[in-house]
């Protein structure tokens, strides 16, 4: 059955310094409610809106990372609805209608699911202020009594990115939502994990059904889960015979579901009209050249520099570079480590692992990347053996280890010394005459033997070498006999 | 003459020589507003005298006396927000609001010494014609009281005309400033869209208002306009132009009197009342005595009227939304109720008949399957209108109009008979349609009531429009009439 997503994604520009219509600082989140506020953003009589113009070269910026096309002018229009958590019950904003045009539109991503690449298309842009945030004594707003509105947020910049319904899985959906934080989070336009700055509303719709508008989806694994339920859903209600009516659902992130919130019979009328407090900001082609100038390295341009650069394949450059730290980490290692391709695999499989099972955020904890190399050099020297490197690898994530150091002093350096090895086999010898008699009549029995090296030397036996200088005893012996 | 009633200009001067000679001129004002305005009602808010004393006291001990305006009491219209006095727009929405934030025209006034006596009275929210939609009481006309003031400014027109204030500020959207400035007998001037800033002017349709100066002669309106006009970074709106020093201007450049082309709008001027025409008639003989005039006619006029409505009306529509009750203005009982209830008792408790209208007639005109109808349409209409107007003022300097095409009505008048007050803008809707400077000069008297003659200039032309209103008063002799209320 043929699945159809569509996906409209809210961005807060809250990297900026402050909101998009004043000059009150933006870094709202944590902060203790309307205490980041100011007669405009509450819009109190008479106050005007000022558009800030690194605002707009975000957005921008973003449009270009996303290859729209951007519109010669800015227009901004009012949005009106009742809304307690809206200061001056319309929202300034922008729409697509005669006379009005959002700032930028067509454009296309690129995304890799389920090993095949494909375009998405960007339907368009909008830049807008964000309302307040209602919040509830209670937690809910069904249980409380009242409730009370933080202005903090008010005027904050937004982006809405529109897609086409070009998406056909929810892994789609999902590695779409991946690459786009991907490309904020190269831009450095939005920290998508401060809570509400990243918002997603899926539409999907099976077998050319009712399309169906999920709601309030907050992380890339929920717009897969959510997807994956609602398909689910749908496909159970036309097995059963029914129809998907057109409705609205709303994500519930805790119980992993979708449920109906209000179904919308009329189209809401928000009688749109130009801001007559904007005058339309011309967008000339030498602004658009100067911000395409600042513009860093995208995560696309990134993957093929990595094939370039390192030889590694298209598939690992990816993984690394959709993680920006990540990939940050490999490109300082591979200063010092020349190997590139098992360190791509090391830091694409173990690390990422251990990463995730010990809660690190790579955000604010830094890995030294010459802990990591010489992690990987002492492994490569044959000085540790992959048992002990992979033991080691947590600690050199959570406490930056430095290995050589560490096996100096701590003597857990791999025994690979010959006359050593030796000492410790004719030991072995000693003590397990029955396991050597038995080793020379039966070549599997060899196993025991090597086993109780191993443990002699607590695992740091080189094996190979072991196993060669125990046959060669073996055979010495056998010649004796 | 006492203090209280001289022109800012001449007071300026003698503040200059002697700074103490302000007090004995508030105190002669106030004795003035004591007597005449519980009858004129001019005022919402009227500061203390000792309070206004005081701050001019300090600021010469201070020896910030430099200002242009120093010392001249100044009356503004209850619309432009003043930190710490409280702005109410004539209306219960915003009864007890106290702005946290000075407007810019009040920080501009501030710097240049002007001391703010008091918030006068307006049609609420700057809708109306006649300062009778005030929700606290109608101002009445110093020159007849059972005559309206004229509106929506008519409370600093008024206090003006009563010599109770020096200068005062008025707002215009379709000609709030020029109407009453007609009716009592006073100048006003709405300037170029863009040169005054309109941060801190309660919005009612945010394309057509501007703030503008109102005074009892040119070089009062002149020395008023240079105060607060100029560009504001917190007004998008606002033009880049260069502040200019309107009387000096007036006094050097323009003292060369140069004669100007001006065009006569016939048709406004048959389109009058009698008593209007006649005043009209006179002051333009005056004028084509020395310049040279030629009849136009002023396209679709009655078209302009409607489509100012619709534009006034659908940006009002949105402008006044905030208006919930939720952070500021008329409180409302909120517990255990919806949103939806607390919002809709605060919109209809706070606002009265006029302004719930228009908001619903604005809501109306944009919304969809009207909106192109009548919304786009009047958008389009203006376009045409300012082509048109521009077109004129290819071979014209200015052209002159009646302000008013009828005489100050009777209190109740007006107000109930919606289309005739609505038509009664026709002369002034066109230059906030279009987005340029006009002017009301005093015409003269008819049966005792004032009559004021409008011109109108291209887009940054105030100085043009001050010389020709200057020319018309010592043509005619109209400065500082001053209505002794009995």
């Amino acid at each position: 059955m043929s699945v159809r997503i569509g996906l409209e994604i809210h961005v807060q520009l809250n990297t900026l310094r402050t909101k998009l219509f004043c000059s009150t600082p933006s870094d709202y989140h944590d902060k203790p409610p309307n205490t980041l506020v100011c007669p405009v953003c509450l819009g109190m009589p008479g106050t005007l809106p000022v558009v800030n113009r690194r605002a707009i070269e975000a957005a921008i910026m973003v449009a270009l990372a996303l290859n729209c096309e951007i519109a010669p002018r800015i227009l901004f229009v009012r949005k009106h609805y009742f809304y307690p958590d809206l200061p001056k019950n319309y929202q300034i904003s922008q729409y697509d209608g005669p006379g009005m045009f959002p700032y930028a539109r067509k454009g296309w991503l690129r995304i890799s699911a389920g090993g095949r690449t494909k375009i998405v298309r960007i339907r368009r842009i909008n830049i807008e202020e964000d309302p307040g945030k209602l919040t509830y004594p209670t937690g809910s707003m069904l249980t409380s009594p009242y409730s009370l509105v933080d202005y903090n947020r008010s005027g904050m910049p937004l982006l809405e990115i529109v897609t086409e319904p070009d998406m056909e899985s929810p892994q789609e959906a999902r590695a779409f939502v991946e690459k786009l934080i991907a490309v904020l989070d190269y831009l450095g336009v939005c920290d998508h994990r401060k809570e509400g700055a990243f918002r997603v509303d899926a539409n999907v719709s099976i077998e050319g059904g009712a399309r169906v508008e999920i709601k309030n989806i907050g992380s890339a694994k929920d717009v897969e889960r959510a997807l994956e339920f609602e398909i689910a859903r749908q496909r159970s209600v036309v097995a059963s015979g029914g129809k998907v009516r057109r409705e609205t659902r709303h994500w519930d992130p805790v119980r992993k579901v979708t449920v109906p919130i209000r179904i919308k019979e009329v189209e809401e009328d928000y009688r749109y009209f130009p801001d007559p407090d904007l005058p339309p900001i011309d967008v000339p082609r030498s602004w658009i050249e100067e911000i395409a100038e600042k513009m860093p390295e995208l995560p696309d341009q990134r993957i093929e520099r990595f094939v370039k650069q390192y030889g590694i394949d298209e598939y690992r450059a990816a993984v690394l570079v959709l993680n920006k730290r990540l990939a940050d980490l490999f490109e300082e290692c591979a200063k010092m480590y020349r190997d590139y391709k098992k360190l791509a695999d090391w830091l694409i499989t173990d690390f990422l692992r251990w990463v995730k099972d010990l809660g690190i955020d790579l955000e604010s904890k830094k890995v030294e990347p010459i802990a990591i190399v010489k992690l990987l050099r002492t492994l490569d020297e044959g000085r540790i053996s992959i048992r002990m490197a992979k033991e080691l690898l947590p600690k050199v994530i959570a406490e930056n280890l430095d290995v050589e150091e560490y096996i100096k002093r701590t003597g857990m350096e791999k025994i690979s010394d010959v006359e050593t090895l030796k000492r410790v086999i004719e030991e072995v010898f000693r003590e397990n005459p029955k396991a050597v008699k038995d080793a020379l009549k039966n070549k599997k029995a060899v196993n025991f033997l090597v086993g109780a090296v191993m443990r002699k030397t607590r695992g740091r036996a080189d094996p190979q070498l072991t196993v060669k200088l125990i046959e060669e005893k073996l055979r010495e012996i056998a010649r004796e006999i | 003459m006492t203090l209280a009633t001289e022109l800012g200009y001449r007071l300026v001067e003698e503040f200059k020589a002697d700074p103490y000679r302000i007090t004995k001129y508030l105190e002669e004002l106030y004795e003035r507003v004591e007597r005449i305005e519980p009858r004129v009602r001019a005022f919402i808010t009227l500061r203390p005298l000792d309070e206004v004393v005081k701050e001019v006291e300090e600021r010469i001990k201070r020896g910030d006396t430099e200002g242009p305006l120093f010392g001249l009491a100044v009356a503004v219209k209850d619309n432009i927000c003043t930190r710490g006095i409280r702005t109410t727009c004539a209306s219960r929405m915003l009864e007890n609001f106290v702005p946290p934030y000075d407007a810019t025209v009040i920080e501009r006034l501030r710097r240049a010494g002007a001391v703010i006596i008091g918030k006068t009275n307006m049609d609420e929210f700057a809708m109306g014609s006649t300062t009778e939609t005030s929700a606290f009481y109608p101002t009445r006309n110093p020159w007849n009281l059972d005559r309206v003031p004229g509106g929506s400014s008519g409370g600093s027109a008024a206090a003006l005309a009563a010599g109770m204030a020096t200068l005062a500020l008025g707002s215009d959207t379709g000609g709030s400033i020029r109407n009453p400035a007609a009716f009592t007998a006073t100048y006003g001037l709405k300037p170029t869209y863009g040169l005054v800033s309109r941060f801190g002017l309660v919005a009612y349709a945010s394309s057509l208002d501007q703030i503008g100066p109102m005074a009892r002669c040119v070089e009062d309106l002149a020395m008023l306009l240079s105060a607060i006009s100029g560009h504001d970074p917190r007004d998008s709106t606002s033009l880049d132009a260069p502040p200019r020093d309107y009387l000096r201007l007036l006094r050097e450049e323009w003292s060369r009197e140069p004669r100007l082309r001006i065009g006569i709008a016939r048709n406004l001027v048959e389109g009058s009342e009698e008593g209007v025409r006649r005043c009209v008639e006179r002051a333009l003989d005056a004028l084509c005595s020395y310049h040279d005039c030629e009849d136009v006619e002023i396209p679709y006029p009655r078209h302009a009227v409607a489509a100012y409505y619709i534009v006034a009306m659908a940006e009002a529509s949105s402008n006044l939304a905030r208006y919930d009750g939720v952070r500021y203005g008329i409180e409302v009982g909120v517990e255990g109720r919806s949103w939806v209830e607390v919002f809709k008792e605060a919109r209809t408790r706070g606002f009265g008949y006029e302004v719930r209208k228009r908001i619903a007639l604005g809501a109306y005109v944009l919304s969809a399957g009207y909106r192109d109808a009548y919304y786009v349409k009047a958008l389009r209409f203006r376009r045409l209108l300012k082509e048109r107007l521009y077109g004129l003022f290819r071979r014209l300097d200015a052209i002159a109009t009646p302000t008013m095409p009828i005489l100050p009505p009777r209190l109740g008048e007006l107000v109930s008979d919606p289309i005739r007050m609505y038509l009664s803008d026709v002369c002034t809707v066109i230059a906030n349609l279009v987005g340029i400077p006009a002017i009301s000069v005093p015409a003269g008297f008819s049966d005792g009531l004032p009559v004021g003659l409008q011109l109108m200039a291209p887009a940054l032309e105030e100085v043009r429009l001050l010389y020709l209103a200057k020319f018309l008063q010592e043509s005619l002799g109209f400065r500082n009439l001053v209505a002794e209320v009995v």
